[in-house]
């Protein structure tokens, strides 16, 4: 009996391990099996309804405008194209979204925590209203009811070169001539040696304790080194200005209604979420924190900025991570107001020419995956240089 | 480890019978479960659009109509499902509808890389522009740089771009998802101009607040032919819908009507109605059809005459003039072959 035991546990079958291995190996085979069957069960369906596959289609002349495109864009470009101007359009949204959002989150956040009292209570009702109207319903309001409310173009608000009406604020646009090179450059050198500045700030108040303005200097010389930069070489810069035509105004920078609304929506939106995170956070650190900054001689703004803010951030980062990853994903609710990101090019106009829904909602799926993992990965990142150092 | 497995083969199983079924027939699939599925639109009047208690009328809500009048004997057994121009092809692909009567316009690329076959046209259409009146705009050619709103995922959206193109005009296009958004943007003056089908922007004229500041321009800038779309590979099916419309078409220039078509059955010694409305033979037999398919259409649904003066007509709110939708021995190209 006892022998049988032994011999059988040194049966290779019996070793935990192996087993675990064993059934490992299985599971990956169903699951390739599986997924290569619905692959090919699909191809051969599409294949037998005459539905064409591939994506070949990214190549043909799309042939239909897009309102707003940041790299040139024409009918007659592809739908390649097509889906970069799109994707751009998306990445774009969104990140000015987030940054947008950000600041008004931190700034309501503050405000819900003020001492005076109707600051408090405005920033109250700011939160509770917004964060508790679907997202969709706010983009129409800024669409159809705010927006929609300004003048048409025929009697448009003109502030000097700015014009602005039903169709969108129209300003200046600059026109970089000769001799614009030395501008550029004069920034990116005003930039380097700001960093230098700032980094040789920190080390000598680590080494010192005597502390430097260093951020505002940096400011300060970016900007004096960049408009030197302008006067030497005689101001290279002209300005297309914008001029009514008959219907609309034209000429000059347009920033579209539907942009506006979108990015206002989205960021007034998730800032409201934010604001609650923020609150949140700060009010996780101890009240004896301050308490003790203040025993130390700190001022009120620098006990916020070294004391109770790196602690705060701790608790907010994960979830304002997951509130940026919304933001993302919520940006395709544009397509319901004509604003031309991923889901109104690609998933509307593409796949209704083109009639490949899987190869669009693919394409789709692939880019709002990689966008959302992008943002995930970064603010990891962020967390982890934020988290608690132990020594 | 047990679960995950079963839920995999469950799954494939599932796609399995997917595939089974999507090769069954049509019109068996219609018998068994009673009723047409009908894909049409979210609402435009005279085309498909449903009142206040939810009944759909329209030209397309009548096309589908006659289906089932063809088949049950009875133009009731309809169900229909309002898609926007972007979701049409995909629910109708799926299976989710068993035909599309959606003022889908019949061109090269649907018919041949869509698995989608279109069957008969039921108006002939084109693509026009709807202005403010005060704009002074006479004609297309007169919209350079006018901005310009149009529903997202129809050929509007390319006809607009060739037209603009091809006469050398700028333009800033604003492309809403849904009809009633892109004519919102219109109506509260985010654009210049709206465009789409001349038909379509009469049914969307009779829904602004004051009708009668918009004028259609002149120019018809595309050929529009819409009609009842159906999926590729069922030639039955496909049949079916086809000559539900010829019927209308064929009854309309025979002279029967919803209203005499019961007398007209009776009394008839003309051998080619006898053998429409099934007295004499059985026509319907061949499309797995009862004898009085036809006759049933008529006096349910009508001839195509009765369908466009009911649903588009000159007397109705979106007051369309029959134009060359006419029949063919009246000056126009409605013309269908004939049931023999």
């Amino acid at each position: 009996m006892s022998d049988k035991t032994t011999s059988s546990n040194k049966s290779i079958l019996n070793d935990a391990g192996t087993r675990a291995l064993i059934f490992q190996v299985v599971l990956l085979a169903v699951v390739v099996f599986v997924g290569y069957y619905l692959f090919s069960n699909l191809q051969a369906n599409l294949a037998d309804q005459g539905i064409s596959t591939g994506f070949a289609f990214l190549n043909q002349p799309a042939g239909f405008p897009v309102l707003i495109h940041l790299i040139d864009y024409t009918e007659a470009d592809t739908y390649g194209r097509a889906f970069v101007v799109a994707l751009i359009n998306t990445v774009v949204i969104s990140l000015m979204g987030i940054v947008l959002a950000t600041i008004i989150g931190v700034v309501m956040g503050l405000a819900r925590l003020s001492n005076n009292w109707l600051v408090a209570r405005l920033a109250t009702v700011y939160v509770e209203t917004l964060r508790n109207i679907p997202l969709l319903l706010q983009m129409f309001f800024w669409y159809f009811a705010v927006l929609a409310t300004l003048p048409i173009p025929k009697n448009s608000i003109i502030f000097g070169d700015f014009f602005l009406n039903k169709r969108g604020i129209y300003s200046p646009n600059p026109i970089t001539q000769d001799g614009f090179g030395i501008v550029v450059a004069g920034f990116i050198l005003s930039i380097i040696a700001s960093i230098a500045l700032i980094v040789w700030a920190k080390k000598r108040q680590t080494r010192t304790g005597l502390w430097f303005p260093a951020y505002w200097s940096s400011l300060g010389l970016i900007i004096v080194i960049s408009f030197l930069a302008l006067a030497v070489s005689g101001f290279p810069i002209e300005f297309d200005l914008p001029q009514k035509s008959r219907f609309n105004v034209t000429g000059g920078m347009v920033l579209p209604p539907e942009f506006v609304a979108v990015l206002v929506a989205l960021s007034t939106y998730t800032g409201a979420f934010i604001a609650e995170i923020v609150r949140a956070g700060i009010m996780s650190v101890n009240w004896g924190q301050t308490e003790a900054a203040r025993s130390l001689g700190l001022k009120d703004s620098l006990t916020q900025r070294l004391i109770v803010l790196p602690q705060a951030l701790r608790v907010i980062i994960p979830p304002l991570t997951s509130q940026f990853l919304n933001l993302a994903k919520n940006s395709s609710l544009g397509a319901a107001i004509a604003y031309p990101e991923l889901v109104a090019v690609v998933m509307g106009t593409t796949l209704n020419q083109t009639g490949q829904a899987i190869e669009n909602i693919g394409l789709c799926m692939l880019v709002y995956g990689t966008l959302s993992l992008t943002i995930s990965i970064f603010m990891n990142w962020y967390n982890k240089k934020m988290s608690l150092t132990e020594r | 480890m047990k679960s995950n497995v079963g839920k995999l083969l469950s799954t494939a199983a599932i796609a399995a019978t997917i595939s089974a079924g999507a090769a069954a027939s049509t019109l068996e699939d219609v018998k068994a479960k009673g009723f047409v599925q009908c894909g049409v639109s979210q609402g435009v009047p005279g085309f498909s659009n449903a009142d206040s208690s939810g009944n759909w009328t329209g030209i397309d809500v009548d096309a589908c109509r006659a289906t089932a009048a063809a088949i049950f004997g009875d133009a009731q057994k309809v169900k229909f499902t309002p898609l926007s121009a972007k979701e049409r092809f995909t629910a109708l692909q799926s299976g989710e509808i068993d035909v599309l009567s959606r003022n889908t316009t019949w061109t090269y690329t649907r018919d041949t890389s869509l698995g989608l076959d279109f069957t008969a046209v039921n108006f002939y259409d084109g693509q026009g522009f709807m202005a403010r009146k005060d704009l002074g705009v006479t004609s297309a050619l007169d919209l350079d740089g006018a901005t310009v709103c149009t529903e997202q995922g129809t050929t509007t959206e390319l006809n607009m771009a060739d037209f603009f193109r091809k006469h050398k005009l700028s333009y800033v296009p604003v492309v809403v998802q849904k009809a009633d958004e892109a004519l919102a943007a219109y109506a509260s003056g985010r654009c210049d101009v709206f465009t789409t089908d001349k038909s379509g922007l009469a049914a969307h004229r009779s829904k602004l607040a004051d009708p009668s500041a918009h004028i259609i321009l002149d120019e018809t800038i595309s050929k529009e032919p819409l009609g009842p779309v159906v999926r590729h590979g069922d030639n039955q099916w496909k049949d079916i819908v086809t000559w539900a419309m010829f019927v209308q078409v064929n009854a309309e220039e025979m002279g029967i009507s919803s209203k005499n078509v019961a007398k007209i059955k009776s009394e008839t010694n003309d051998p080619g109605i006898k053998r429409l409305l099934g007295a004499e033979g059985d026509m319907g037999a061949q499309l797995g059809l009862p004898a009085e398919w036809a006759y049933s259409i008529i006096a349910e649904v009508g001839n195509y005459g009765e369908v466009f003066e009911r649903n588009v007509g000159p007397s109705t709110p979106v007051g369309l003039p029959r134009g060359i939708n006419k029949l063919w021995t009246d000056g126009g190209v409605m013309y269908a072959p004939p049931v023999r």
